[in-house]
């Protein structure tokens, strides 16, 4: 069991949660993940870490609500439990001093570049951090992001806040420019990541992305994380998460993540309506 | 003085019950029903007591055989009981997944003149009969005092648990890491709920709970901690029992596409997450109408059988030998047949076929022959030229092997491996060429039976002891 030392929503569907686990933060590294199952009947899942403190035993994870399993967790509070978590898992991200780096994030992804971000900074590299979100009020962690990086770009995408587009928008308009950009790493829904991956080929620009396959197990068990990268079979929980952008089958993974939608939509159906079923059990005794 | 007439051999064996084929593939209950008193008694009768023994040299684990047999004779179900555990601390799983019939039964005297002894059968009847007579909870075995020695097991499947359970009765103190999520590896995972009721396993893990190793579960360990820095820490020794993990896929177009499991997927999904109570349990799983299971060991027969269990139309073991060449034991090709299964022998894929979403909707197979014998003494099969042919299907399963998880030998400095990622260890001790470090089951053999990774976990139990005591 661990447990749940504090909690925060940072947008309307984004959740943060710390979480008592002093084994995982003493080993964490940036770019790693976790896997989660959070009672009894739940699945297993991959969660990137946004952050860990070693002095005070605990990880941070930054979860977007999509299905069943999110869900739980951003109905779980402080003091509650996670039933099972285990980790870190992955290969840590390829951190070097390689010059200027762009660190894009979109999502949940926006917490996961910040660990990136910040050993990339401490190794040397010149950072541009861009973030994006659809709209002003979804954006978040912007401040410890600005801490860790030489240029903070904000998008949006109804421009209601900072620049209007997407974090390829700039990345482009920079290499256009003409700009020398030494390296990327992009963390962020699939889509995000290949655009991004798709602006700077013809540049040139080597681009990290951290691929979020469906998993069960994370050690490499099972092998529903396979992906496709440079016309070769990867398991991406321990080959990766992270890989070259340039030589990811985007199209697979896409098509892979979609293997469940009827029965994600099936079980989050179930489960709102086995919570609602238990508040008015509860209004009624009250 | 009268000479006593000589008893008549019985030479046929008590059958087992077992569930109605029909009403089995719809459900997840074990299919073998287990002997009832009745039926062990006869067959224990059945049993000459040879002075030779010769069924002991057949079991990886040596259980004293012709005494257990004789207690059951005896009614004395308490010594039966007291007889194998002794030797073996998982009676209840060997008693249901172990192959006599190539082991111990293989050797039985009474198998020159008709069956041999049903051992297995009478084992998991002892076990069983511990479960429901026992006292609740079991008295903790009586244990030695404390040798202040520490050891760490990696993994807690047969080979890990038989090695943690050894140590734990000889006094040192032991601690099992586990990554998943429940203690028994293989055992909870793999092997089916109708083969083995994951109650029955449970209960065994709760044994060597009682003997005090301390089950930690979701610890990954070479993520987590290194074998080097278990050995900076306090421990003293450190046995690998991680079992052999990672799934083989065929490298063949198509084979990405949806709808496509390996067989630890598959089974994993079915098994630990329960995906057949699906809503109820998160963890979704297609439900095919037309399944193809690729292979032709116990994976491929229990993979096909739990497909038939989720719902199924039709499913198809695909195997690119002939029946007299499959791996899988025979009873259970014989249960997967009598349930509906369809062997397409002498069969292979050449490709997976999708459509345009992206899910696997046939697959083009050859047809094959059999050659010469290859190096394993099957004889070999070949490819007929031209006679690529389509079967129709939305699920297939892989269930062609499975090679060591790399992730500790990859992070354990002077550790040797072998080409097929398989831990190189002593076959009579389990001591690898790193120091202070053992390691056995389907880690050092790749992937093999439960009873024999418990063998090796004993024999590298004894090992360790004798280091621990040097």
């Amino acid at each position: 069991m661990f447990r749940i030392l504090a909690k925060e929503k940072l947008t309307p569907f984004i959740t943060m949660l710390k979480i008592q686990a002093p084994a995982i933060a003493r080993k964490a590294q940036p770019g790693q993940f976790v896997v989660a199952r959070v009672d009894e009947v739940g699945e297993r899942f991959p969660i990137s870490l946004a952050n860990w403190d070693n002095e005070e035993g605990s990880i941070t994870i930054v979860v977007m609500e999509v299905g069943t399993s999110t869900r739980k967790l951003a109905c779980l509070n402080a003091d509650d439990h996670i039933l099972n978590l285990a980790g870190p898992l992955g290969l840590p991200a390829h951190i070097d001093n390689f010059g200027k780096v762009v660190c894009a994030g979109g999502c949940y992804g926006i917490g996961a570049i910040l660990p990136i971000a910040r050993a990339l900074k401490e190794s040397g590299n010149e950072i541009i951090s861009i973030i994006e979100a659809r709209s002003k009020n979804l954006l978040y962690w912007q401040e410890p992001l600005r801490q860790v990086s030489d240029e903070l770009i904000m998008t949006t995408g109804d421009g209601s806040y900072g620049y209007k587009g997407w974090t390829y928008d700039p990345l482009k308009e920079m290499l256009e420019k003409g700009e020398k950009v030494d390296r990327v790493f992009a963390h962020g829904c699939n889509f995000m990541m290949m655009l991004c991956s798709e602006i700077t080929k013809p540049f040139g620009v080597k681009t990290m992305v951290s691929l979020n396959p469906i998993m069960v197990d994370g050690t490499g068990m099972c092998g529903v994380c396979r992906v496709s990268v440079g016309g070769v079979t990867k398991f991406a929980c321990v080959d990766g998460p992270e890989f070259d952008g340039h030589e990811v089958d985007w199209e697979l993974l896409a098509s892979r993540r979609q293997s469940y939608i009827q029965e994600e939509i099936r079980s989050l159906e179930w489960w709102e309506c086995q919570q609602w079923c238990l508040t008015t059990a509860k209004s009624k005794e009250a | 003085m009268e000479e006593k007439p000589k008893p008549k051999l019985d030479l046929n064996r008590v059958p087992m019950p077992r569930q109605d084929p029909k009403a089995r593939a719809k459900n997840y209950n074990e299919v073998a029903l287990g002997y009832t008193e009745e039926m062990a008694l006869q067959e224990a009768n059945r049993c000459i007591q040879c002075p030779k023994r010769p069924c002991i040299d057949g079991c990886p684990v040596n259980v004293d055989i012709p005494d257990f047999i004789k207690a059951i004779r005896d009614n004395d179900m308490a010594e039966a009981v007291r007889i194998l555990k002794s030797k073996n601390s998982l009676p209840g799983v060997c008693g249901r997944v172990c192959p006599q019939e190539t082991q111990c039964e293989a050797l039985c005297s009474l198998g020159k003149k008709g069956a041999p002894i049903a051992i297995g059968r009478l084992e998991r009847y002892v076990a069983d009969w511990e479960q429901s007579h026992g006292s609740n909870p079991r008295p903790s075995p009586e244990l030695p005092p404390p040798t202040d020695k520490k050891v760490a097991v990696i993994g807690s499947g047969p080979a890990g648990l038989t090695c943690a359970a050894d140590l734990a009765k000889l006094g040192h103190e032991v601690t099992i890491f586990e990554a998943l999520h429940v203690a028994g590896g293989v055992l909870m995972y793999g092997i089916p709920e109708f083969r083995l009721p994951k109650s029955i396993v449970q209960a065994e893990v709760d044994f060597v709970k009682s003997l005090g190793v301390d089950i930690r579960l979701d610890s990954v360990m070479g993520k987590l901690a290194t074998v080097d820095e278990l050995l900076e820490g306090d421990y003293d020794a450190i046995f690998l029992g991680t079992g052999a993990g990672l799934p083989m896929f065929m490298d063949i177009p198509g084979e990405n596409l949806n709808g496509i499991y390996s067989a630890n997927e598959f089974l994993t999904r079915v098994n630990l997450m329960k995906a057949y109570l699906f809503p109820e349990y998160d963890t979704p799983i297609k439900v095919g109408r037309r399944v193809a299971v690729i292979g032709g060991g116990n994976v491929a027969m229990d993979s096909a059988r739990c497909a038939l269990r989720l719902g199924a139309n039709e499913v198809y073991i695909v195997y690119r030998r002939s029946r007299a060449e499959m791996p899988a034991r025979l009873e259970e090709a014989e249960n997967a047949e009598e349930e509906g299964i369809i062997f397409k022998i002498l069969t292979n894929p050449k490709q997976f076929i999708g459509d345009n979403q992206g899910w696997v909707t046939a697959m083009e197979c050859y047809e094959m022959e059999l050659g010469e014998p290859d190096a394993s003494g099957r004889r070999r099969p070949i490819v007929k030229e031209g006679s690529e042919f389509i079967i129709d299907v939305d699920v297939v399963v892989v269930a062609l092997g499975t090679t060591p998880n790399p992730l500790i030998p990859s992070t354990t400095k002077g550790l040797e491996t072998t080409k097929r990622g398989t831990v190189v260890a002593d076959e009579e001790t389990g001591k690898t060429v790193k120091d202070k470090v053992w390691a056995g089951g389907d880690v050092v053999t790749g992937a093999a039976t439960v009873i024999s990774a418990m063998g090796a976990g004993k024999r590298a139990a004894a090992s360790i002891d004798a280091y621990l005591k040097r």
